[in-house]
């Protein structure tokens, strides 16, 4: 239906930027990882499972996890000032709450895990590059997870369903304009831990951006196992 | 006694309540507890209104000021929307810099009107590139009995359509005692939200508080009609439980549905 659809960057409709996906890049973190949707590159580290302090916020029921994401100042073509803004804190809930689903934190009580993410260059899709990397970070980590997250941008421009938008496809205005849809899912279920979105969508359309994101969540997988895997050899 | 958190024993009796369709207050899982508005709260805002959505009250005021646009929208006035949690409306608000909800109150409901296409931004340009008019909304609970975005997504539109522009005067100063034209609304588009909330396996529209701390995720979704048809603005999942595809698939199917409930339920209170 969308085959004659042309992307600006001559990707099909249902096609992800080329991936990259490194696990280890800060020694000093408990796991870390690098993952990039071509352009846009995010790193992200793990410190913990780690008592919680102040003891006040400890929680006898309970491991907590807590998420900080932002753009490094350079990340962007108008320098970020440095700094939480209300977008990176509302990124840093929503991707934390995206990652949690996976973990089981009632295994640890009273503790924090923290996991930081930053963006080194930022084309769209940060946040969901973000979610892949700390989703690695916190197997590196050794942490006992359900499933791994798998995380990515379904857009819509105009009529035509695509996936993993590049900055220039999100400013798309003719017809219905452009739609980013980011979601996060366990890999392996029909479950899914991250929806936002923003722009205009047939309710009933919606269904197909379930699917795709199925879909490509598989190839998020495959490239994220396989970094885990090297890693686990190169130790070896 | 409300300041305490909720109990294990209200939640697990919520939550069986919700797995047989029931609730405290005898609603069905989807219904919305009555609307009441009161419009002009503020005869200093352009635009004021009170929502009421059973015990949870919002108050949202609009004012208009002069702004310079932003660069990468050199013809287009500008939104800002934001949220304040008064510690007068809950004893779960503090004074101190917005959390997460504040910061999310004031963002979701931008969301939800700026990509409906309701406010035509082109038309709030005064000089293109240098000055334009810049719409203020303001969003304060009065009292937080659950479901306060839904409430206030219903407030700042219909504050919106109250609102009258202030004149210009040709030195550039802005007299705010002479109102006249309506904003540039695009009369059609009427966004609305709707939050489902999870617990277990049942989903809940418009919780009361008690109902709201029980579950243990949210997906809110901005809707309205465009060019005749229903298109989805905005949304945001909140909380560590999942949404399956299924249970994703079947609030589309709620949601027109809901829509037009509401869109009737509004107009009714005219």
């Amino acid at each position: 239906m969308t085959k004659e659809f042309k992307r600006t960057d001559g990707r099909k409709p249902g096609e992800i930027r080329k991936m990259s996906a490194k696990i280890g890049v800060v020694p000093n973190a408990d796991g870390s990882a690098l993952f990039a949707f071509g352009k846009t590159v995010a790193i992200a580290a793990v410190y913990g499972p780690r008592k919680l302090h102040p003891q006040h916020m400890q929680d006898p029921s309970t491991g907590i996890l807590r998420c900080n994401y932002d753009l490094l100042s350079f990340s962007v073509d108008d320098r970020k000032k440095p700094g939480p803004s209300r977008r990176s804190q509302e990124i840093s809930k929503v991707a934390g709450w995206a990652l949690e689903s996976a973990i089981d934190l009632k295994s640890f009580p009273n503790t924090v895990i923290d996991v930081q993410i930053y963006i080194l260059q930022a084309d769209a899709g940060t946040r969901t590059a973000g979610i892949n990397a700390a989703s690695m970070a916190l197997a590196h980590a050794g942490i006992p997870m359900k499933d791994l997250v798998v995380s990515v941008a379904i857009g819509k421009q105009d009529k035509h369903i695509v996936a993993d938008l590049t900055k220039e496809e999100e400013d798309y205005e003719e017809g219905e304009g452009a739609t980013d849809f980011p979601v996060a899912k366990l890999a392996n279920s029909d479950n899914f831990t991250l929806l936002q979105m923003d722009g205009k969508i047939q309710p009933e359309r919606v269904k197909e951006i379930l699917e795709l994101s199925t879909k490509v969540g598989k190839e998020i997988y495959e490239a994220q196992k396989k970094a885990l895997k090297e890693a686990i050899c190169e130790d070896d | 006694m409300t300041n305490m958190d909720l109990s294990n024993l209200t939640k697990e009796y919520i939550l069986k309540m919700f797995s047989m369709g029931k609730r405290f207050d005898g609603r069905d899982l989807l219904d919305f507890r009555n609307i009441e508005l009161v419009y002009d709260i503020s005869n200093k805002a352009e635009g004021s209104i009170s929502v009421k959505v059973g015990k949870t009250e919002v108050v949202v005021g609009v004012k208009l000021g002069i702004g310079e646009p932003y660069p990468d929208s050199p013809d287009k006035g500008n939104l800002m929307c934001t949220g304040e949690l008064l510690p007068i409306a809950s004893p779960r608000y503090e004074f101190g810099p917005p959390g997460f909800k504040a910061i999310e109150l004031g963002r979701l409901v931008d969301r939800a009107i700026r990509e409906s296409g309701m406010i035509e931004f082109k038309k709030l340009v005064i000089t293109p590139g240098e000055k334009v008019w810049t719409i203020y909304v303001d969003i304060y609970p009065l009292n937080d009995d659950g479901n306060l975005l839904d409430a206030a997504t219903i407030a700042t539109v219909l504050a919106l359509k109250n609102a009258k522009m202030p004149l210009l005067n040709e030195d550039g100063s802005i007299d705010y005692d002479k109102r006249k034209d309506s904003l540039p609304l695009s009369k059609e588009t009427n966004p609305l939200s709707f939050s489902f909330f999870k617990l277990g396996d049942a989903i809940v529209l418009d919780p009361t508080r008690e109902e709201e701390e029980a579950c243990d995720s949210r997906v809110t979704w901005g809707m309205s009609k465009w060019n005749g048809e229903y298109m989805i603005n905005s949304c945001q999942k909140i909380g560590a439980e999942v949404f399956s595809g299924e249970e994703i698939e079947k609030m589309m199917e709620i949601l027109p549905k809901k829509y037009e409930e509401m869109s009737r339920k509004i107009k009714s209170l005219h």
